[in-house]
């Protein structure tokens, strides 16, 4: 049972440094990223790749973040000189391409067959205990610290000019200040956590393959951030927090509902979570903790 | 020291909404801009401030040549602007928004919010302590921690000049600031310009409300159909054959 609560914080634990760094992007600077996984992937391959080639796995994290950040650079880029709306599908365009290119470029991501016998995290990192126990205890302090860091950060002059951005990027232009290089700064940020997040996923998982990084992912990312409340630090901790347990807790379903097939459940587990968050929103539509409109 | 605006034409397609524009105002200057809709007014602050570039023609500010800077750069060499419709950040405080204003703040770069905390904290406090006399001064200071969407439309166009006063501008494009303000107001809007004039700030203000504006200011340009159509006092401006034509349609 223990092993089994271990496993779904540890995946709660990694989407929650997803929805911190999309909760930056998009909930303090309104920059839409559909493609969040895109990064994720690149911090899970670049790291999976460097320890088994004997890299150290501390540097393989640091890697991962400079993966996604590095990544991130160019596409905040375009985020200039793109309108909302298109930034979004340049976005999830990027991430599929992404996904594309490890599935193709056998040599070196081992194509779909994937990249088997990732080191665990506790050997990596030295500590002595089960594979679980580290990579749990690890991410809530990456997720305690990056926490901390969002909230001193969003108080400080950088944090209200990003906000301000988010409300009306020409009027700051119009205060002389450049929108731009904020935007990008954020996106890296934002992107690095996601890259950072892929690196705790491959070392835990031990075994990663390009359909594990679908666009799904960064939806389920998006409905942690609204659900919990957009631009609040609090609400991607409870939004990821209460996704992740509706659909874990929704596995459970089956013993509470009799004469229901394995493949049927599957679907009525999907629905009820779809319809649980409808409900939700349509009684707060501002997420549980409210979003920054609300504050 | 001046604005000048020579020769600007903007054309959308076959449509031209600014045809050869030219005028030259000091930086220390008081003036008013009126025509009916449609005259070209906003697009010509849009070209002067850098948010739309003009089809032919030149814009320079205290000597200088802004054509090929950005709307954030000719902030910095002191020209601002206010917007039409009221753009204020309105999921932050009315004191924040002042405060995002400040120019040159050293918060605002990572790197040295990281490594040198007291100086930026040092520094929030002098910015807010300026952020607060403006809005003493603008007659806020009691909204100061409400939101800045929860203002009426003529708290919204005080705290834009706010925004702007923060900047430390030489000089000022006032785009309506009198529209859909309540008449009281109005007097105190008008009055706080006519205040900052004196401090030696200038101003060129687009307005429809003539009443107003021609109390306010002592030279009045006209705009009509892309052009500048007459100029000089208020008084002789408002009396000229042509405007009364071009504004009022020959009514009145």
């Amino acid at each position: 049972m223990l092993e089994y609560l271990l496993a779904v914080g540890v995946i709660a634990a990694i989407y929650l440094l997803l929805t911190q760094g999309l909760n930056l992007q998009y909930g303090f600077t309104g920059l839409v990223n559909f493609g969040h996984v895109g990064f994720f992937a690149a911090g899970a391959y670049a790291s999976a790749l460097l320890t088994k080639a004997g890299v150290p796995m501390p540097l393989g994290f640091l890697a991962a973040l400079a993966a996604g950040a590095a990544l991130a650079y160019p596409v905040g880029l375009l985020s200039l000189r793109l309108r909302v709306d298109y930034f979004a599908i340049v976005t999830l365009a990027f991430s599929e391409a992404v996904r594309l290119a490890i599935t193709n470029e056998k040599w070196l991501t081992g194509g779909v067959q994937g990249i088997p016998g990732i080191p665990a995290l506790a050997g990596g990192f030295g500590v002595p205990l089960s594979n679980s126990m580290a990579a749990f205890l690890l991410l809530v302090a990456a997720n305690v610290a990056v926490v901390l860091a969002t909230r001193r950060l969003v108080k400080s002059p950088f944090g209200r000019l990003i906000q301000a951005i988010r409300d009306d990027e020409d009027a700051v232009a119009a205060l002389g200040k450049n929108p731009g290089a904020y935007k990008v700064q954020i996106f890296v940020i934002g992107a690095a956590l996601a890259g950072l997040a892929g690196a705790f996923y491959a070392h835990y998982i031990s075994y990663i393959v390009p359909d594990q990084f679908v666009p799904l992912l960064t939806f389920y990312v998006w409905v942690a951030m609204i659900l919990g409340g957009t631009g609040r630090v609090s609400g991607a901790v409870v939004g990821t927090l209460v996704l992740m347990g509706f659909l874990e807790g929704s596995r459970f379903l089956r013993d509470a509902i009799p004469g229901v097939s394995e493949v049927e459940m599957a679907s009525v587990r999907i629905g009820v979570v779809g319809l649980a968050l409808i409900l939700l929103m349509l009684h707060r539509p501002g997420g549980i903790m409210g979003d920054y409109t609300s504050k | 020291m001046s604005l000048e605006i020579s020769g600007i034409t903007k054309a959308y397609g076959g449509l031209v909404v600014l045809h050869d524009v030219s005028m030259t105002v000091g930086t220390d200057a008081l003036v008013g801009l009126i025509g009916p809709n449609g005259a070209g007014k906003s697009t010509l602050f849009a070209v002067v401030s850098g948010f739309t570039r003009p089809t032919a023609g030149t814009v320079r500010f205290e000597g200088r040549s802004l054509d090929r800077l950005a709307p954030s750069a000719r902030v910095r060499l002191g020209l601002a602007r206010t917007f039409q419709v009221p753009r204020e950040f309105q999921h932050l405080t009315v004191l924040e928004n002042l405060c995002a204003a400040a120019p040159r703040q050293s918060g605002e770069r990572l790197w040295t919010l990281c490594v040198r905390p007291g100086r930026v904290r040092a520094e929030e406090e002098a910015i807010h302590q300026r952020a607060r006399g403006w809005l003493e001064f603008l007659n806020l200071a009691r909204v100061a921690d409400a939101r800045a969407g929860t203002l009426s439309g003529g708290q919204k166009k005080l705290l834009e000049l706010g925004r702007v006063l923060m900047l430390e501008p030489r000089m000022v494009l006032l785009d309506e600031p009198f529209a859909g303000v309540n008449p009281v107001l109005i007097g105190e809007i008008a009055e706080r310009i006519g205040e900052l004039h004196r401090r030696g700030i200038g101003f060129v203000i687009v307005e429809h409300h003539l009443q107003a504006l021609s109390a306010l200011v002592k030279d009045l340009y006209v705009m009509d159909r892309g052009a500048i159509l007459a100029q000089g006092s208020p008084q002789a401006v408002l009396a000229d054959h042509a405007v009364r034509e071009a504004y009022m349609g020959g009514v009145a």
